[in-house]
Order: structure tokens, then C-alpha cells, then sequence
């Protein structure tokens, strides 16, 4: 049980720290999508160690939103990029004092 | 009949809506002044019909209450929608409706061709609805519509010219003035309502029970104050020093308008009040000492006044402030129905007298309109001769100036010398009498002089007007000379209802017939007046043939100034300048009043914009504003736009949230 929660926390981990310091769109989409399955990963081994089902009925959930979440980000990013003709998050800064 | 009381006001009230409403769709000026004319004429009937059944019963049954509907009930407090038909409010309606129906057809000639014609005819309506409230009202706060309803009528009229600055300035004058009136009003109401609800648990604002219980009611004390404020409004109302500027400057409306609120109805308001409470008033001997002492000091001071004035409109507005100090003289003296009788009187031929001088106008007018002349219509020094050229005016005007100046067998003779019988005769304040009897006798005088000054300059001697124009003068038309020619008649015979009981040849009729509203005033009175005064009848003939021969001295003065010796005036005034000056000035009252009230007020009122408000509201305001701002302007750049600082921030607050509950 600790195992999965150490291998769990350790992606998590590299998620946060990639969403918080590259600068790529698309790498820090990924790093979103590394949080969101470590988090899946604590719900299947939680479901499994306390032999209940409804963590796993949550992960597809999140599984769900993320699908949508990446189908949005990415259409999002090819609007800026038509716009910008980059996809650096620095230059995402209009909306500011 | 007096079931049907409810209709009186009401005609009108259809024609205000009427002509308020579609007025400036139907356009066509002969039925819109037909409606208006007819609403007010149907009111007239009605009251016809009263008068008739009232004349046909006792005495004693006179009183008849209609209660219209229920209006406020609230605890102990109640007031019904009520009118209250006995001798008084019969006078009044028959004086409103009936002045009102010639005046309504007068206008529609004088109005002829004026932009905005249906609204006069609207406000005119609403005007006589008002009016007829305020002395239908069985109760003050009926009363107090009619009170506020005519004052706003008045203000709309007197602006009638709304695109002239100074009509503009006249109707707010006029509504202010009249505000003061009655903030006094109903701090009267407030205090007898009070005084006999807390002391008697009576809590009523009906006149029958207030009559009812006016036994209980001290003399002097709190009767005085409420009847002091009850007094004040009938000062802003009815034109008395220290409210009685306002009336000369609102002649600023058209002269229909001057004749029938200005003149014959609106003004009387305070008049009818006051005999309406009399028997609150006759329990003070305070306030009715005021009255009469204001009622003789107006009579006088505008009487002075109006000698010096050349606008043919405001002789005859001063002239209405001198004979309605008259009427208070009369009220103050205890004289209730003398007091009636010079309104009924006074509201023919002064009527007869404005509409008389609006004919001339309107002549005037148009001659010189015709020749593109800018010469003021208004100005006496511009007429002169006139009486060839408009006989039936001129005959009316003179009939009424006669009647107004008080000789034997004209209408103001009989009210006007009944009212200075009784300031000498009735023995309310002691040696005060020979003074009231005096000044009021001197302002006869002087009102037979500026009477007869006016009539001289008008309709006598040379025609000074430009000789171009004289060809343009011509007689009104019928519409405009049937009214004049109605009312002077009534100046004339309008009298003969009240001759003095010493002449004998008819009973006073006019007494008779008030007699059940005042008698429970004059029992009170009696009780309280100075007792021995007994006066002959030798007495009584020798001030009644001194009246005449002062009002015959008046004309004869301004016979020699006007007609014998025109150079007179123009000496008079270069040998007392500073005199002539004053007069012409209105003794400078108005001044007076900027620099006492208008000014002060003025400079306090500059003081809250640019002290209190600039400083103090604004500071508050925008330094509530300045300091959000302030700090806004620090903590914006958290917003930074770059979503890595949220994130950052984001995560941060998560460490110390989660910190925070593990390590608690």
C-alpha cells in the first residue's frame, strides 16, 4: 500500500513542479495530466486496500473530465496560436492590472 | 339637492380631464372652451339647486353632511371624503360657480388664438374643483386639499407664460409664499386636533364636532397658538402682511386668471377659513386683535401702494390686497358675516374690474400689435380717452369703480361701510376701535382715489396712446362684454341682499342667512366683549354719511389730479420725491424681504453647497473611493497575468492550508 502511495506522491510531485516551471503549453498540459493520474492512482489502491469500488467509479470520472479538459486546453492552444504563433505561456499575459 | 352635493366639484374635475387629457388633440378652441365653460356652468346649477332647497328650509336644519366615502380611518383618527352644505358653503359655491362660469366664457374670447389654450382650460377646471373642495370640506384635511390644490392651480396659472422669466419667477414666488401659509395651516390643525384628542379624548378633525365641542376649548392659551397658526395660513393665502407680496407679481398670469383666483375666489380662501373656525377664532381675543390689526394695517398699506402704480393690472392687484384687509378687519372685529358679505361683494366687481381691464388689454393689444408697436398695453400712461372707443367696458368699469369706492346704492357701499360700523361699534378691544375704525376709513379714502385715478387715466381726458394704433381700437367681442356686463350688473344690485338693518327699507338679508354658521361665534363673543356699548342711531347715520363723504373726497382728489389739473401729479412727485419714490417702490418691501429672509437664506444655502457639501459629503464620498483606490492601486499588481505566478500562489495555499491541519 505504501508503495503505490510513495509512487503516487513522487508523480505528483514532478506534475506540480512541471506545471509550475516550464513554460510550453503543451509539456505543462502533460504535467497536468501526470497530477491527475497520480491522483487516480491513490483512488484504485485506496478502493483496492479498503475493498470498495467507489474509488474506481471515481477515476473514470476523472478520466472523463481530463479527456475533456485536453480537448478544450488544446483548442484553446491552437487559437493562441493562430493569434500569437507561440504556445509560451509568457506570452499568455493580457489579462493583468 | 343636497344629496347631489358631490356633483359640484366633480363637473369640473371631468373638464380638467377632458381638456387635460385630450385638450391638445381636439384642438378645436370652441370645444374646448365649451367643455370647460359648460362643466363649471353645470356646477352652478347644481348649486342654484341647493341654494333653492336651503332657501325653502328652517333655519335650524341648514346643516347637511354628505359623506362620499370613507377615506382614512387609522386608530382614533378618522376623516371621511365629506362635504358640509349650510349658509356658508352655499355663498361660496355660489360665488365660485358662479364668477367661475362668466370668467370660463370671458376667456374663452380672451384666450382666443393663445398657443396652449386647452391647458389653460384644464387648469382653470382644476382650479374650480380645488376650490369648490376647500369650501365644500367637512372636514380640515379635505379642506387642505382644496387649500393645496388651489395654490397649485394658482402657481400653474401665474406661470401660464412659462417662457417668460419673470412669470416663471411670479408662480414660484407665489408657491412658496403660499407654502409658509400653509406650514401654518397645519401646524394649527395638528395643535387643536391635539389639544382636544389628549385633554377631551375628542380626536376629530370634523368642523360640526369640532364646533360641537367648542365649549371645551380655553380662552387663550393653546387656542391662541393654533388659531395664530391657523391665521398665518389664511396670510399666505389671502395676501395680508407679512405673505402678501406675492399677489401684485402674480398679474404676471393671464387676466382671467387674476379675475377669478387672483380677485373673486382663491384669495378668499383665508377669509372663508376663518369664518368656517370661527368659533375657535372668537376664544382667542389675542388672535383676533392680530387679525384685525393686520386685516386694517394691509387695507391701509396697499392701499397707499396702489395710488403710485402704473400697470393698470397691479392698481387693481393692490387694490384686491386693500379690500381683503377689509375683510380681515372685519373678521377681527368679530364681524363674521360683514366680512362674507364684502367677499361676495368684492368678488363681483373686482371680478367685474379685472375682466373690465383685460378687455382693455386685450384691446390694446391688438391696436398696437397691429402697427408693430413695442409700447407696454399695461401702462395707464398709454391709455387715455378709451371710453368712446369700448362704451360697454368703460360703463361696467365705471359701475364697479363706483361700487368699489363705496357710494350709496352700489354693492361695496353696503358691505364696505357694514365693516367699518362694526370696527367702531363692536366692542372686542376697547379703545383700539377708533384706531381700526380710522385707518380703515382713510383707506377708503384712498381707495376711492387710486379707483378713480385709474378709471381717469384710462378712459378720460386724451387718448395717449400712439396715434397710429387709435384707429385699431375697437370693442371686445360679446363673449368677453356679456361676462362684464353680467357682473356689473351684479355689482350694482349685489348689495341690496345685505342692507344695514338702520336703512330698513329691506331686512339684511345676508345676516339672516349666516346667522346659524356664526351664531355660536357671536354668543361666545358676546360673553367676553366689553359690555355698555351702545351706540345711537344718530350715531350710525353720521359714519355712514362720513364714509361717503370720504370716498367722495377720494374722487374729488383725483377728479383735480387726473381730469382738472393734469400738472398736479407731475408736482406732487417733484415736490416729494423721495415719497413718490418709496410708494412707487411698494415702500420697498420686497427689498426688505431679500435682504431679511431671501438673502440670508441665500447665503446659508451657499454655505451648504460650498461648506457643507463640496467639503464635507463630497470629502466623505470621494475619500471612500480614494482610499479603496489607493489600495487597489498596491494590490492590482498581484495580477500579474502570468498564470505560473497563480499557480505558484495556488499550490503555496494549499501547503498551508493541508500544513495547517496536519500540524495543528
Amino acid at each position: 500500500m505504501e508503495k503505490y502511495l510513495i509512487v503516487s506522491a513522487i508523480l505528483f510531485a514532478i506534475g506540480t513542479i512541471g506545471v509550475l516551471t516550464r513554460k510550453n503549453a503543451i509539456v505543462m498540459f502533460m504535467c497536468i495530466e501526470l497530477m491527475l493520474n497520480a491522483v487516480n492512482l491513490t483512488f484504485v489502491a485506496f478502493s483496492r486496500y479498503l475493498g470498495n469500488l467507489d474509488g474506481q467509479v471515481f477515476v473514470f470520472f476523472v478520466m472523463t473530465v481530463a479527456a475533456a479538459e485536453a480537448a478544450v486546453g488544446l483548442a484553446l492552444m491552437i487559437a493562441f496560436y493562430n493569434n500569437r504563433e507561440s504556445i509560451d505561456m509568457d506570452d499568455v499575459n493580457l489579462m493583468k492590472w | 339637492m343636497f344629496d347631489n352635493v358631490w356633483l359640484i366639484p366633480l363637473f369640473p374635475l371631468i373638464g380638467f380631464l377632458i381638456n387635460g387629457f385630450f385638450g391638445k388633440k381636439i384642438k378645436n378652441e370652441a370645444v374646448i372652451g365649451g367643455i370647460g365653460t359648460l362643466m363649471i356652468f353645470l356646477s352652478f346649477l347644481v348649486s342654484c339647486g341647493i341654494l333653492m332647497q336651503m332657501v325653502g328650509t328652517a333655519p335650524e336644519q341648514r346643516v347637511f353632511e354628505k359623506v362620499l366615502f370613507p377615506w382614512i380611518h387609522s386608530g382614533s383618527f378618522k376623516a371621511d371624503m365629506a362635504f358640509l352644505v349650510d349658509p356658508l358653503s352655499v355663498v361660496m359655491i355660489m360665488v365660485v360657480t358662479g364668477v367661475g362660469s362668466l370668467i370660463h366664457l370671458y376667456s374663452i374670447g380672451y384666450m382666443h388664438g393663445e398657443e396652449g389654450f386647452y391647458r389653460f382650460f384644464a387648469y382653470l377646471n382644476l382650479f374650480c374643483m380645488s376650490m369648490l373642495l376647500l369650501v365644500l370640506g367637512n372636514n380640515m384635511l379635505v379642506m387642505f386639499i382644496g387649500w393645496e390644490g388651489v395654490g397649485l392651480c394658482s402657481y400653474l396659472l401665474i406661470g401660464y407664460y412659462f417662457h417668460k422669466k419673470s412669470a416663471g419667477d411670479a408662480a414660484k414666488k407665489a408657491f412658496v409664499m403660499n407654502r409658509v401659509g400653509d406650514f401654518g395651516f397645519l401646524i394649527g390643525l395638528f395643535t387643536l386636533y391635539w389639544w382636544l384628542g389628549s385633554n377631551h379624548n375628542i380626536w376629530t378633525i370634523n368642523f360640526t364636532e369640532i364646533k360641537a365641542a367648542s365649549h371645551l376649548l380655553p380662552f387663550g392659551g393653546v387656542v391662541t397658538v393654533a388659531s395664530l397658526c391657523f391665521f398665518l395660513g389664511a396670510t399666505g393665502k389671502s395676501a395680508q402682511i407679512p405673505l402678501f407680496t406675492w399677489l401684485p407679481d402674480a398679474m404676471e398670469g393671464p387676466t382671467p386668471v387674476s379675475a377669478l383666483i387672483h380677485a373673486a375666489t382663491m384669495v378668499t380662501a383665508g377669509v372663508y377659513m376663518i369664518g368656517r373656525m370661527s368659533f375657535v377664532f372668537i376664544k382667542s381675543p389675542e388672535t383676533m386683535m392680530v387679525i384685525a390689526v393686520v386685516g386694517a394695517a394691509t387695507a391701509i398699506f396697499a392701499a397707499t401702494i396702489g395710488t403710485a402704480q402704473n400697470d393698470i393690472k397691479r392698481v387693481l392687484a393692490y387694490s384686491t390686497v386693500s379690500q381683503l384687509g377689509f375683510m380681515f378687519l372685519a373678521m377681527g372685529v368679530g364681524a363674521f358675516s360683514a366680512g362674507i358679505f364684502h367677499l361676495m361683494t368684492h368678488a363681483f366687481f373686482k371680478a367685474c374690474l379685472f375682466l373690465g381691464s383685460g378687455s382693455v388689454i386685450h384691446a390694446m393689444h391688438h391696436a398696437l400689435h397691429k402697427i408693430h408697436s413695442h409700447d407696454d398695453a399695461q401702462d395707464m400712461r398709454n391709455m387715455g380717452g378709451l371710453r368712446s372707443a369700448m362704451p360697454i367696458t368703460f360703463l361696467t368699469f365705471l359701475v364697479s369703480t363706483i361700487a368699489i369706492a363705496g357710494i350709496p346704492g352700489f354693492s361695496g357701499f353696503f358691505s364696505k361701510d357694514e365693516i367699518l360700523w362694526q370696527a367702531f361699534a363692536n366692542p372686542y378691544h376697547g379703545d383700539l376701535n377708533i384706531v381700526l375704525w380710522g385707518v380703515g376709513a382713510i383707506a377708503a379714502c384712498f381707495t376711492a382715489f387710486y379707483m378713480f385715478r385709474l378709471v381717469f387715466m384710462t378712459f378720460f381726458g386724451e387718448c395717449r396712446i400712439n396715434p397710429k394704433a387709435k384707429g385699431y381700437l375697437h370693442e371686445s367681442p360679446l363673449v368677453i362684454t356679456i361676462p362684464l356686463m353680467v357682473l356689473g350688473f351684479l355689482a350694482v344690485v349685489g348689495g341690496y341682499l345685505g342692507m344695514p338693518k338702520l336703512m330698513g327699507m329691506l331686512p339684511n338679508y345676508f345676516e339672516h342667512w349666516l346667522d346659524p354658521v356664526f351664531e355660536q361665534a357671536n354668543h361666545f363673543g358676546a360673553k367676553y366683549a366689553h359690555a355698555g356699548a351702545h351706540h345711537s342711531h344718530a350715531l350710525e347715520w353720521g359714519l355712514m354719511g362720513l364714509s361717503v363723504v370720504i370716498a367722495v373726497v377720494g374722487i374729488g382728489i383725483a377728479f383735480t389730479m387726473y381730469i382738472r389739473n393734469t400738472e398736479l401729479p407731475g408736482k406732487f412727485t417733484a415736490t416729494f420725491p423721495a415719497l413718490h419714490r418709496a410708494v412707487f417702490n411698494k415702500w420697498y418691501i420686497d427689498e426688505l424681504y431679500d435682504f431679511i429672509i431671501v438673502n440670508p437664506c441665500k447665503a446659508f444655502g451657499q454655505f451648504l453647497w460650498k461648506g457643507f457639501d463640496v467639503v464635507v459629503v463630497d470629502g466623505v464620498v470621494n475619500g471612500v473611493a480614494g482610499v479603496v483606490m489607493g489600495f487597489s492601486g498596491v494590490f492590482r499588481f498581484m495580477q500579474s497575468g502570468y498564470i505560473y505566478n497563480y499557480a505558484v500562489s495556488m499550490a503555496f495555499g494549499v501547503v498551508v492550508i493541508l500544513g495547517y491541519y496536519i500540524f495543528k
